[in-house]
């Protein structure tokens, strides 16, 4: 490997790898045992990834069929379109909760109508928390599977057609398959975004153990009164996240590890 | 481009002559402060204050930054807790008040004050509602109703330990539906009409205006929050952080802070 690549390269993995090592190092690892047992952690655990994998099947009922508008239709204004969708990339995580309290709130835009007719409220219930992780995952599921749509050779989908196939048909048996790959890369993607995402879970769901504290609100209020059980919840966080992201990596994602892109 | 040079270090000379000439305009408004006698402080004066203080403490700054036109000041509002952290983490802060004395007794006990901290005002909880009152809250006792949505402040914020306090005075098993990371927090989710009650502080309730009704309760007395302020003693300009800390203490300072509904300390 040219030196030039591999001292950056160094830099970069040490950059990314020292914190987690500090916490691994930092750990009450005396103490560990006897905090996992408390009941708020398992709360929190099981909060998170309930709500992180509603929020990633939510994404991929509706960012798969978003991706496929973006990459295959012909509408005029896609890219304002696309644009659009990946707003949330770019917007505060607090911002986003905001946003969506001022329509899904009680006082708003379409809150207002759910709660005068079934009075019903969004906002502090578990709904809320899938809610702002769908808004702010989503846009890495559709990037990601609108990247592999494009890439996909569309001969397949042609050969289809000739064949006698109708659209829905070659979108579920031809396009899809071919593009599986960039889907569970874009899925993983997501679920990894909701499970760590904070600014708009606060803001918009607000923070009660059970029913809203995902494990990252349950860490930030842990730091302020009790260190050692922030430092146990994030290693936990980080357990079940690389546990999972190294699960998936290989099975799914080809040979290459590489997503369609 | 053989001009360059000389015009560049003209430029620069007349720049450092204008800035020669600054500093030394503060005297004259010296006096106007209350009996503070500012000779130019000059820098950054970094506050970290609870949440309660925005509106009264970033007026004193504004006071002090007219006062002593080469000085900034700097807020960093937030939960008592979470300031008190970042303080024992090695945040860069000058002056730093605290809701209640269990946070600054954190700091204080870390050894990162320099001296006592002197209490400067009180607070005590009042509940606050949407403008109407839509969902007709009466006092402490609706706090307990599990129909009602509600918010609190988290117990290891002041506000919150202040409201555990009061719920155990009035004998409420409290049903919140969300537990905010400070008290501003809490007060914007009633001034958004998305909770029907939040306990926060009487002076929140103030600062909310026509947006926000009050509504006093007598349990609020048996949790009285006393606010310290102290200088740090890892303070990057120590003399700024005196002069805001007698702003605060001055007769002026105490009249902003009982005006914008707190209490006068030992009342």
């Amino acid at each position: 490997m040219p030196a030039p690549l591999l001292v950056p390269a160094l830099l970069g993995v040490l950059f990314l790898v020292l914190p987690l090592v500090g916490l691994v190092v930092r750990a009450p690892w005396s103490q560990l045992l006897s905090s996992l047992a408390e009941p708020q952690i398992g709360q929190a655990l099981r909060l998170s990834l309930v709500s992180a994998t509603l929020a990633t099947l939510l994404s991929l009922v509706l960012g798969v069929p978003l991706a496929w508008v973006l990459a295959r239709s012909t509408i005029r204004g896609r890219s304002v379109l696309r644009a659009l969708v990946t707003v949330p990339l770019v917007l505060p995580p607090v911002v986003g909760g905001v946003a969506l309290f001022l329509v899904l709130g009680r006082q708003g835009l379409v809150g207002r109508w759910l709660f005068e007719t079934f009075d019903y409220t969004i906002p502090f219930t578990t709904t809320a928390v899938v809610i702002a992780e769908t808004f702010v995952a989503m846009p890495f599921l559709v990037i990601s599977v609108e990247g592999a749509l494009r890439a996909a050779d569309a001969r397949f989908e042609d050969a289809a057609a000739t064949l006698g196939a109708d659209r829905w048909t070659t979108f579920r048996r031809v396009t899809l398959p071919l593009v599986l790959p960039g889907v569970a890369a874009g899925a993983v993607l997501c679920w990894a975004r909701a499970l760590g995402e904070f600014g708009a879970t606060i803001t918009f769901a607000g923070n009660f153990p059970g029913t809203t504290q995902t494990m990252p609100l349950a860490v930030y209020l842990a730091l302020q009164s009790d260190p050692e059980a922030a430092i146990v919840l994030s290693l936990v966080l980080l357990g079940v996240s690389l546990a999972t992201l190294l699960l998936l990596r290989d099975r799914w994602l080809g040979r290459s590890g590489i997503p369609a892109a | 481009m053989r001009l360059r040079a000389p015009l560049v270090l003209a430029t620069a000379g007349l720049l450092s002559l204008t800035a020669c000439g600054g500093s030394s305009s503060s005297d004259a408004a010296a006096g106007s402060t209350a009996g503070t006698e500012d000779a130019g402080l000059s820098g950054t004066l970094t506050v970290f204050a609870a949440a309660s203080l925005t509106d009264v403490f970033t007026d004193l700054g504004d006071q002090l930054m007219a006062d002593n036109p080469d000085l900034t000041v700097e807020f960093n509002f937030a939960g008592s807790s979470a300031l008190a952290t970042q303080i024992g983490q090695g945040a860069p802060a000058d002056v730093f008040a605290s809701a209640n004395q269990t946070q600054m007794t954190v700091v204080t006990d870390a050894g990162l004050a320099e001296g006592d901290p002197t209490v400067f005002t009180e607070n005590v909880l009042e509940i606050a509602v949407p403008e109407g009152n839509p969902a007709d809250v009466t006092g402490i006792d609706d706090f307990g109703d599990p129909d009602l949505t509600l918010a609190v402040c988290a117990p290891d914020v002041p506000c919150g330990a202040a409201a555990e306090q009061v719920f155990e005075a009035a004998g409420v098993t409290a049903q919140p539906d969300t537990l905010e990371e400070d008290v501003r927090a809490a007060l914007t989710k009633v001034e958004l009409g998305e909770v029907d009650a939040a306990l926060v502080y009487a002076s929140d309730v103030q600062s909310a205006g026509d947006s926000v009704e009050g509504i006093t309760f007598p349990e609020a007395e048996d949790a009285v929050n006393e606010y310290p302020i102290a200088t740090l003693a890892a303070a990057p300009n120590p003399e700024a952080a005196r002069a805001f800390l007698d702003l605060v203490e001055s007769d002026a300072g105490q009249q902003a802070l009982t005006d914008a509904g707190f209490r006068s300390p030992g009342a």
